[in-house]
């Protein structure tokens, strides 16, 4: 496995208001690893996975996406807002998979897949079709071209917009709590297609609650409290850390709620 | 004399149709550069801040705030001393405009909020410029949701272009107006003039009707 960092993190904040989300967050995603973020709510996970894609302004601090700052630019140490178009540059290797999907309504499976690969990907019109229907088949939902998203579960819907994500053949994807919108019996299905692409080598960032996603499929887990990464190292170490009072009662609440099989 | 003798329209239909051909073009170009006018100006009021978002507000408040008819009066009347000299027709135009667009731009201006905001965001991170968001994604779904609304207004607007004749524009209404005073039968031009806005207003009605049900097909299932 390669070094190479892919997004690199450095001294983030964050305020809302008067709210300090993020007061220094440094995390490294390396290529083809898969980072989780656990914790618990209001922590800022969600906030942080949010800033790496620049849905978010931050206050302090850097993110560089391969080697190039996002949001702002730098002269002589001051620094200012980037332009609309320089930031799309920034991030166009940027994927993110959103908790509500947030698919366009008004548009089939495929459109909502293949359009933004015509309108901003730089494809010709059959060449967004063909690799939206590659990647619609590469999540199981060959048969559902041209369905409207009204028509899917919850599931496949989340399945269409990794769909859209995949198409545009980014460098990492940002999974913002992909299945916490989804009913128990179909988180299964999306986090199967998060595995294969984990399994494909696609480097991945994933805010979740599904502890057994992290402990089996990601590298590595950062745990993140009132605005700072309080533990980060691989699975094994992070899930069974018995130094951090805040993981260790963070993470027995998780198991409280389900082992309620056993006394 | 019968409220059902049409004799006072002999010879008189060459002028009729001018003034239903000009009511017509006024209601029609009046209206759409209202829409245009309207999307821009709510485009601007939504996405804008500070000075342009409040201008846009009171453009609002004031044309929405004042009755079409004395906004004709003063454009018409007044524009000469401001130095705006216009022809009745252009008067008319120009109010219809002016009018409209402060109606259709509340309407618009809903239609925008009421796309959500993380449609918004998958747009821009799938690298979507502003004016591509604004293309495929929020007036395709807005010109959805606000069709019965946009309609609604657009039967208004039709129905104001009979006091256009109030500014000496020699539309339907005034030629029908000047048949009926001269032969001092008042009451068949103005049987017609209903009857000529209802049926139109039929019209609007029923192709507003088939846009809701074509445009709508997404929304249910």
């Amino acid at each position: 496995m390669s070094d190479e960092t892919i997004i690199k993190v450095t001294d983030l904040a964050k305020r809302f208001g008067a709210a300090e989300v993020l007061k220094g967050v440094s995390l490294s995603l390396q290529r083809s690893q898969v980072t989780c973020i656990i914790g618990p709510s209001g922590s800022g996970k969600s906030t942080l996975l949010r800033c790496m894609a620049f849905l978010e302004t931050y206050d302090g601090g850097r993110i560089e996406i391969e080697g190039r700052l996002l949001g702002y630019v730098e002269n002589q140490g001051v620094r200012r807002a980037a332009a609309a178009r320089e930031i799309a540059d920034v991030r166009r290797n940027v994927g993110f998979v959103f908790q509500h999907f947030n698919l366009w309504p008004h548009m089939t499976a495929l459109e909502n897949v293949a359009k933004p690969l015509w309108l901003a990907g730089g494809l010709s019109k059959p060449e967004a079709r063909e690799r939206a229907e590659a990647a619609l088949a590469k999540v199981g939902l060959a048969d559902k071209l041209g369905s409207y998203p009204i028509q899917l579960s919850g599931g496949q819907q989340q399945r269409v917009a990794i769909a859209r994500t995949l198409a545009k053949e980014p460098h990492i994807i940002l999974f913002d709590e992909p299945t916490s919108a989804l009913d128990p019996e179909i988180v299964g299905e999306v986090l199967q297609v998060m595995r294969e692409l984990a399994a494909d080598g696609m480097t991945m960032a994933v805010v979740t609650h599904e502890m057994g996603f992290a402990a089996h499929v990601a590298n590595r887990i950062a745990f993140i409290d009132q605005g700072v990464i309080a533990v980060e190292g691989p699975p094994r170490d992070v899930l069974l850390d018995k130094d951090n009072p805040r993981l260790a009662r963070f993470l027995k609440n998780f198991f409280d709620r389900n082992n309620f099989w056993e006394d | 004399m019968s409220i059902w003798d049409f004799s006072g329209f002999d010879g008189r239909w060459a002028e009729i149709l001018a003034g239903l051909s000009l009511t017509m073009q006024l209601w029609l170009a009046g209206t759409a550069l209202g829409l245009v006018a309207g999307v821009v100006l709510a485009a601007i009021q939504v996405n804008a801040r500070g000075l342009p978002r409040a201008l846009v507000r009171g453009y609002v408040t004031l044309f929405r705030g004042t009755p079409l008819l004395v906004q004709l009066f003063i454009l018409y009347y007044g524009g000469p001393s401001l130095g705006l000299l216009l022809t009745p027709a252009a008067a008319g135009l120009l109010g219809l405009a002016i009018y409209s667009s402060a109606q259709f731009i509340e309407i618009f201006r809903s239609g925008f909020e009421s796309v959500p905001r993380g449609q918004i965001e998958a747009a821009r991170i799938s690298g979507l410029s502003r004016t591509q968001i604004l293309a495929h994604i929020e007036l395709p779904q807005m010109l959805i949701l606000i069709v019965p609304s946009l309609i609604n207004t657009l039967v208004i607007m039709t129905k104001e272009t009979a006091i256009l004749s109030a500014i000496s524009i020699p539309d339907l209404t005034a030629v029908l107006y000047g048949i009926g005073s001269e032969t001092f039968n008042i009451i068949p031009p103005l049987l017609f003039l209903a009857a000529f806005y209802w049926g139109l207003l039929e019209c609007v009605t029923v192709l507003g009707r088939a846009l809701e049900r074509r445009t709508s097909r997404y929304l249910s299932h």
